[in-house]
This record gives structure tokens, C-alpha cells and sequence, in this order.
């Protein structure tokens, strides 16, 4: 032991000199804090690499929860630390649909009232419907609760932070650092190498975790370091975002989303004035809506809500038959097309894109390693469930670690990881078969297809039970 | 009982040769001792005896047996799986038995403050997870390879490190140095091994704190033990290496029972456990034929143990001044 403490000094002292030329601003911080460090690596419980708005809430989550006071926590972030004084006037173009499992799971750290103190907006009612026919599905609920909410990432983020700061003595977050190389434990063996998992952070500083959590989004290096296989492609399609101003104020608590043939265009709502946009397009449509001027831009959105170019006679009168025979079948209240608020103007340089993908981990869980979040499963935004898995994951890992924890086990054992594993995937895969299922349905304007969406469409929207699974579904 | 019934004739006309001042405690103990014919070999080398503690409760066949698998305790896929996952079992049982007994307890460390003495401890499966949950343990363990391999394995774990500490003894060779210290004494899959439980007990008896604890769990005497225990697990589906259970040493519960009352240690719960070779789990159960555990608490008034029982006291000079004494309570 002491010769490898030795040997570990000597090898920190070689990296520093290396390092040097490179980290003058932050050489005597680095120095100091390796050198405290030096004698032994301390040994954490839990490091969750990765702090993006999963990440964060899972080292809260774990900081917070009762059976983990004892236990040492680190959060490795790459970036830095981003302080929210005041809220600004402008609200930021990138938000989430929240579902309320993930309002639960933010709420059980005391996030959420930090984010309804700053600002979110509930939404009531749900329509998605097709551009190619009349077939739409309108989701509410009964007893007039909110579906959801819509919060920017920042605001998330703030308050995630906040939480951070009050659990400081058990979560130590460390900014600007990335985690560059993972040293795996050997398989059972009565070797002298540590059983733990040991990270060196690109500082050169090592440390030694006896779980390690990858929450660094859908490139993870932790997947890619413990080997793990991922299914995933690219779609060919990328994401437009803006921040876009209502036509005359409204009650603005309606998500609208359309199907068009390149891609679902969405609308959320933000405040009585402002709703967030989301459309996802061709690349090189997307590359054009975000260049081209402000007044031909709200022009596009408002046809692709309104115009029906897409319609064809033949789903057109197929489509009206089928809603007469639901009508006969059901002939209680049956829910009329509505038309999405206009949009008068976008806030200047609220436009932005991001490329689209699918990707699934084909094992979220390895011993004294887990993944959540993107980095185990990407999903298509058209159903506004990336964040909202990213949250269940984390509810069901802290769930198996507070009961393992208070069990006394070794938290990077895999008898309670495979637990986690088996839950959410369970949970994830059917949801991502869905999501890629729908896109695929909806990119195509070919007839037969057309023709089996709308009545499938139409035929959801007549089965009340039917919708409430799906409602369900995805609320958790 | 009857073939043993001969072994004690026979071992009666060996010992008190040897032993002419522990006659009668011999003699009692025999009687406890449910002995097989591989017994015998103990006994051909009885100055072994006399140079350590003229009684003991291990039995050196089982310390070599153990010794052979020693190198395997940690490997959560191994032979000792069924015993790791156990932990699922018995850590919930002392920890929410022990949480009842204390008053107040920090969160997240349930058991801090509390002294837990984990005899039999191999290589540290149980007293781990103990550690992790606040107490200072004391592991021990008689056959010094398990001793090793659990120190080896807490090194790696600073807080561990600190909360446990490991000793290659019996337990009868610690009662005089730490009587009672203990708030629980933990005695898993321990009992069926030991060649003399009632002095086990009482040894448990003697350390524990007035109020204390005592758990143990272990594997009832009967049938369906034999077959599923022995025949089943170590002979076919070789779930637990072969030779490690002798069903003669199996204890009932109200065998268990019957020698714990008397020493002074009330019996709370008795439950009865089944693993699934299947599923690699365990389960609660209401059936006690096969595995079961049991919490006794050691009575917090004074109340004495028998005479004879105090006779049995693992200390030689206690052994020479109490010999006169000769009251047998023949118990069987």
C-alpha cells in the first residue's frame, strides 16, 4: 500500500511538470488540491460524472436522501459554475416539457419550489394531430390537473444548484473538471489492486469511487470507457428552437404539436404572451429557418399550424367516415379540430438547432457503474419524454440505493444495479419503440400510410381508457 | 441418540484419565455434544487440548474444512453466493431489532454508538455491512486464513477500516477480556458448527451488555433439513460445498430455545427463512424447518444462571477451584 501511495506521488509529480505550460491561472489552486490529495485518494461513495440537469438531480436526489447523510458524494462537471442572480426579462430558447413524476421526483429534494418561485407554465390540454388529414387526439384530463409543465433548462438548473449548495457537506461538486480516464476493478480476485473504480480527471488528480453514475449525456465517456454497446443512429432531421410571441395574449395552457411530413412542428406554452418552439425538420430546412429573417420565419410557422396543402380528398372523406362511426358508437362530446394561437413576432436571437438522434444502451449497468440519463437512452423530442426518462431513471436508482444503503451493502454491488436495470428498461424501451414507431409513421405523406395513421389516430382519440394508459404512461 | 449414546461410553473411559480434575465438567459437556464417529480423531490427541483452553467450542474439522475454501468469501458469484445474499435477510433483522432497543439514532449511520461482536465472522460477509451501518464491530473467526482475507478486504474502505476490527480467536477465549461490552452478539450460521452450544451461549451470555442482543441464525433438525440441506444442496446441486453441514449438529429452535431461557437469554423472535436456488434470493417464511433466525435478549435484572453452568467457565483456575463442586444436571 505504501509503495503505490509512493509510486501515485511520483506519477502526480511527472503529470504537474507535464501540465504545467498549460494550467498557468489555475496552477497553485490545482497544486494545492493535489497535494492534499496525495496521501491517499480519498474514496467517495458515489460520483455521478456528468452535471447537466440529470446529473444535478441525481447527486441532489442522493445528497438529500436520509439513508446517504453518512456517505460522501461527488458531482464532476465540465463546465462552469452558472449563478443566476436575477432572472432575465428574455426567456432562454432551450425548456422542457416536465412531466408530474419528474414535478414529484423535484419536488422530494425541494427543486421544484425553487422553479415555481423563478417561473414555469402548466399546461391543461394536449392536441396533436396530422397535416395530412383531419385525424387529431386531444389529451386532457378530467379533473382539469395540470399535464405538465413547461420550465426553460436554466431556471431547472438554478434551482438544482441551489439544492447542491444546501446539502454541500455531503455533495461535493467540482466545476470545470472532466473525468479523461477510467481504471476498472478487477474481477474477484485476492489481488492487492484496489477493489474501487478509479478516475483521473484532466487535471491529473485522481480518485477512487465504490460507484460510479454516468450522467454525461448521449456521447457518454463512461459508456464508451466500461465498453458497453449502443444502439443508436442519427435521424435526419434536426431540431429548430425559438422563443415566439402570441398574436393577442390568451390563457396559453394548451401544448399543441403537429405532424408534417419532414417532421413534428410543436408549440409550448411559456406565459399568456410567449410559447417556445420546437421543430423538427431536415437539416438543411433547419439551417434555413434559422437564417432566414424574422417575418418569413413567423410566416412559416404559422402555415405549417394552419395550412392544410397536405390534405387529400380521398383521407379526407375516409377520415370523415370513420368520425361518423365513432359518432354513432360514442356519441358523447367529440373534440373539434382547434387552431393554435398565432404568432405575431420571434425574439431575436432566440433561434437555434441541434441535430436529432435515437440511442439505447444495451446494458444500463455494469458492476460499480450505472447509467442514466441520455447517456443510456436518446430519444426523439416529439413526445417530450428525454428529460422525463432521464428523471424516472434517477427515481428508481435512488430508490435501489437508499434501500441498499440502508441494507448496509456495497453500493456498487450488482444485486441492486441489476434491479435498476430491469426497471427501467422495462420502462425506456417501450417508450423508445413508441417515440421512433411514431416518427416514422409520421414522416411519410404516402397514402396507405396516411390512411392508417388517421384512423389510428382517430380511433385513440374515440378510446377514452386508451388514452388515459397513454396519458399515464408518460406522466411518470 | 442411541449411536451417540455409545460414543459418550466410550469417551467417558478415555477422558477421565486426562482429566481427572474437569471430570465432571467433561461429563456434562459430553452429554451436550452431539458428536459423530470422526469425533473420535479429536480426542487420539488430547495434549493439544490441555496446552489451550481446556474447553472449547470449535472443532477443528470444520476449521480445516473452511480453511480450503477460504480464498472464495468475496466472491458474490461463488460458492458462498447464498450467504451474501442472506445479508438481504439478516442486516434488515438486526438492524430493525437493534433500532427498537436504542432510543434515538443518527440518520444515515442506524447503528452508531453500538458495539456488535459478530462470532464466526469468516470473512467478514456479515460485519461488513454491520460497519457500513454506523457500529463498531468486532469480527472473529478461528481459522486465521478468514481472518486475513477479511482484513485484507476492509483495508480498501477507510471508513470500514476504522469501524471494524478483526481477531483470530474463539469466543471463549475473549469472554474474559470482554465481558459484558456488547450490545449484540451476532451468532449466523455459526451454531451448527460448534461443539459445545450451551457453553457458546453462556460465553455469548457473558458478553453481552444487560439488555443486549444475541442473534443467530442457523439450520433446524429434521428431515426435510437432511434432504434439501444436505442432500440436496451439497450432494446434488452442490450449492454449499460438500462437508460443510453435519446434520447431527443441526439445532432445532426449541433446542436453541431450551439452552438460551435458561442461560438467561429471553428469546423475542424466531423466523423461519427459505432460499430460492432458483432465484438466488432468501424469503421470510412462517416455516422454520429448513433455515431460521432468532433474537434473544439477555435478561437486564440479575438473574443467575445455574451453579453447574457457572462451572464451565473457560478459565483453568476457575476450572480447579469450582471441580469440587460435582452437582451434573443432566440435561439432554
Amino acid at each position: 500500500m505504501a509503495a503505490r501511495t509512493g509510486s501515485m506521488t511520483g506519477l502526480l509529480c511527472v503529470r504537474w511538470w507535464s501540465s504545467a505550460p498549460l494550467a498557468v491561472g489555475r496552477l497553485s489552486l490545482a497544486a494545492c488540491r493535489r497535494w492534499a490529495g496525495s496521501s491517499a485518494d480519498t474514496v467517495y461513495d458515489v460520483v455521478v460524472s456528468g452535471g447537466g440537469l440529470v446529473g444535478a438531480a441525481m447527486a441532489c436526489a442522493l445528497g438529500h436522501d436520509i439513508h446517504f447523510r453518512d456517505k460522501k458524494i461527488l458531482l464532476l462537471e465540465a463546465g462552469p459554475k452558472k449563478v443566476l442572480e436575477k432572472l432575465s426579462d428574455t426567456y432562454s430558447n432551450r425548456v422542457s416539457s416536465i412531466s408530474p413524476g419528474s414535478a414529484t421526483l423535484l419536488s422530494s429534494f425541494g427543486a421544484w419550489d425553487h422553479i415555481c418561485n423563478m417561473r414555469c407554465k402548466a399546461f391543461r390540454r394536449m392536441q396533436v394531430w396530422d397535416s395530412c388529414s383531419e385525424a387529431l387526439i386531444m389529451f386532457d384530463r378530467d379533473n382539469l390537473d395540470d399535464m405538465g409543465y413547461i420550465v426553460e433548462n436554466d431556471v431547472i438548473m438554478c434551482a438544482l444548484t441551489k439544492q447542491l449548495e444546501a446539502v454541500a457537506d455531503r455533495v461535493r461538486v467540482l466545476y470545470r473538471s472532466k473525468a479523461v480516464d477510467y481504471a476498472w476493478p478487477a474481477p474477484f480476485s485476492m489481488t492487492d489492486s484496489s477493489p474501487w473504480v478509479q478516475i483521473t480527471l484532466g487535471d491529473g488528480s485522481t480518485l477512487q469511487t465504490k460507484l460510479l453514475i454516468g450522467a454525461d449525456g448521449h456521447n457518454s465517456g463512461v459508456r464508451r470507457a466500461a465498453g458497453i454497446q449502443n444502439v443508436s443512429w442519427t435521424y435526419d432531421q434536426s431540431a429548430v428552437v425559438a422563443t415566439l410571441h402570441l398574436s393577442e395574449a390568451t390563457e396559453n395552457n394548451v401544448a399543441w404539436q403537429r405532424f408534417l411530413p419532414s417532421g413534428p412542428i410543436a408549440l409550448l406554452p411559456l406565459s399568456d404572451t410567449l410559447s417556445s418552439l420546437v421543430w423538427s425538420t431536415s437539416h438543411d430546412h433547419a439551417a434555413e429557418l434559422v437564417s432566414m429573417g424574422e417575418e418569413e420565419f413567423v410566416d412559416a410557422i404559422n402555415s405549417a399550424f394552419w395550412s392544410d396543402a397536405n390534405h387529400t380528398d380521398f383521407v379526407d372523406s375516409a377520415s370523415t367516415m370513420l368520425r361518423y362511426v365513432v359518432t354513432l358508437l360514442k356519441p358523447t362530446r367529440v373534440s373539434a379540430r382547434q387552431l393554435p394561437p398565432s404568432i405575431a413576432k420571434v425574439d431575436a436571437k432566440s433561434r437555434a438547432l441541434f441535430p436529432l438522434g435515437l440511442g439505447h444502451a444495451a446494458e444500463y449497468v455494469r458492476p460499480r457503474v450505472a447509467l442514466i440519463g441520455d447517456a443510456a437512452h436518446r430519444v426523439h423530442p416529439l413526445a417530450g419524454q428525454g428529460v422525463n426518462m432521464g428523471f424516472g431513471d434517477i427515481s428508481s436508482l435512488v430508490h435501489h440505493l437508499s434501500t441498499a444503503a440502508f441494507n448496509g451493502k456495497d453500493l456498487g454491488s450488482m444485486s441492486h444495479l441489476a434491479g435498476y436495470e430491469t426497471d427501467r428498461q422495462r420502462h425506456n424501451t417501450a417508450l423508445l419503440a413508441a417515440t421512433d414507431l411514431l416518427k416514422r409513421l409520421y414522416s411519410t405523406n404516402a397514402t396507405p400510410l396516411v390512411l392508417l395513421r388517421t384512423w389510428g389516430l382517430q380511433a385513440t382519440n374515440a378510446v377514452s381508457p386508451l388514452k388515459e394508459q397513454i396519458m399515464a404512461f408518460a406522466s411518470k | 441418540m442411541g449411536n451417540s449414546g455409545h460414543q459418550l461410553t466410550r469417551n467417558l473411559q478415555i477422558k477421565p484419565r486426562e482429566f481427572n480434575e474437569h471430570k465432571t465438567i467433561c461429563f456434562r459437556s459430553y452429554n451436550m455434544t452431539f458428536s459423530c464417529l470422526t469425533r473420535m480423531k479429536a480426542y487420539r490427541s488430547p495434549w493439544q487440548n490441555l496446552y489451550s483452553t481446556s474447553q472449547t467450542t470449535v472443532d477443528s474439522n470444520e476449521v480445516k474444512t473452511f480453511l480450503a475454501l477460504a480464498h472464495k468469501w468475496w466472491d458474490e458469484q461463488g460458492i458462498f453466493a447464498p450467504l451474501h445474499s442472506m445479508n438481504d435477510l439478516r442486516v434488515p433483522f438486526i438492524r430493525d431489532n437493534l433500532l427498537k432497543t436504542s432510543a434515538s439514532h443518527q440518520q444515515g449511520k442506524p447503528l452508531s454508538g453500538m458495539k456488535i461482536l459478530d462470532v464466526g465472522c469468516g470473512g467478514g460477509l456479515l460485519t461488513e455491512p454491520l460497519g457500513r451501518l454506523g457500529a463498531s464491530v468486532t469480527g472473529i473467526d478461528p481459522v486465521a486464513e478468514n481472518i486475513k482475507i477479511a482484513q485484507h478486504h476492509k483495508s480498501f474502505d477507510p471508513v470500514l477500516d476504522e469501524r471494524i476490527e478483526y481477531k483470530v480467536c474463539s469466543l471463549e477465549e475473549i469472554v474474559n477480556d470482554t465481558a459484558e461490552v456488547f450490545d449484540a452478539v451476532v451468532a449466523s450460521e455459526v451454531v451448527e458448527h460448534v461443539i459445545d452450544l450451551e457453553l457458546f451461549i453462556q460465553c455469548c451470555y457473558q458478553v453481552l451488555k444487560p439488555g443486549g442482543s444475541l442473534f443467530i441464525t442457523t439450520i433446524n433438525k429434521t428431515q426435510l433439513s437432511y434432504a434439501l440441506g444436505i442432500v440436496f444442496s451439497e450432494q446434488i446441486m452442490g450449492l454449499v460445498p460438500k462437508g460443510t453441514h453435519t446434520w447431527e449438529k443441526f439445532v432445532s429452535p426449541e433446542k436453541l430455545e431450551s439452552i438460551l431461557e435458561p442461560n438467561g437469554l429471553l428469546v423475542h423472535t424466531v423466523a423461519g427463512m427459505i432460499y430460492n436456488p432458483f432465484s438466488g434470493y432468501w424469503h421470510w417464511s412462517d416455516n422454520t424447518s429448513l433455515n431460521y433466525a432468532a433474537h434473544a435478549v439477555k435478561s437486564s435484572a440479575q438473574e443467575r444462571p445455574e451453579p453447574a453452568a457457572a462451572a464451565l467457565q473457560g478459565d483453568a483456575e476457575t476450572l480447579h477451584a469450582n471441580a469440587s463442586s460435582s452437582r451434573v444436571n443432566m440435561k439432554s
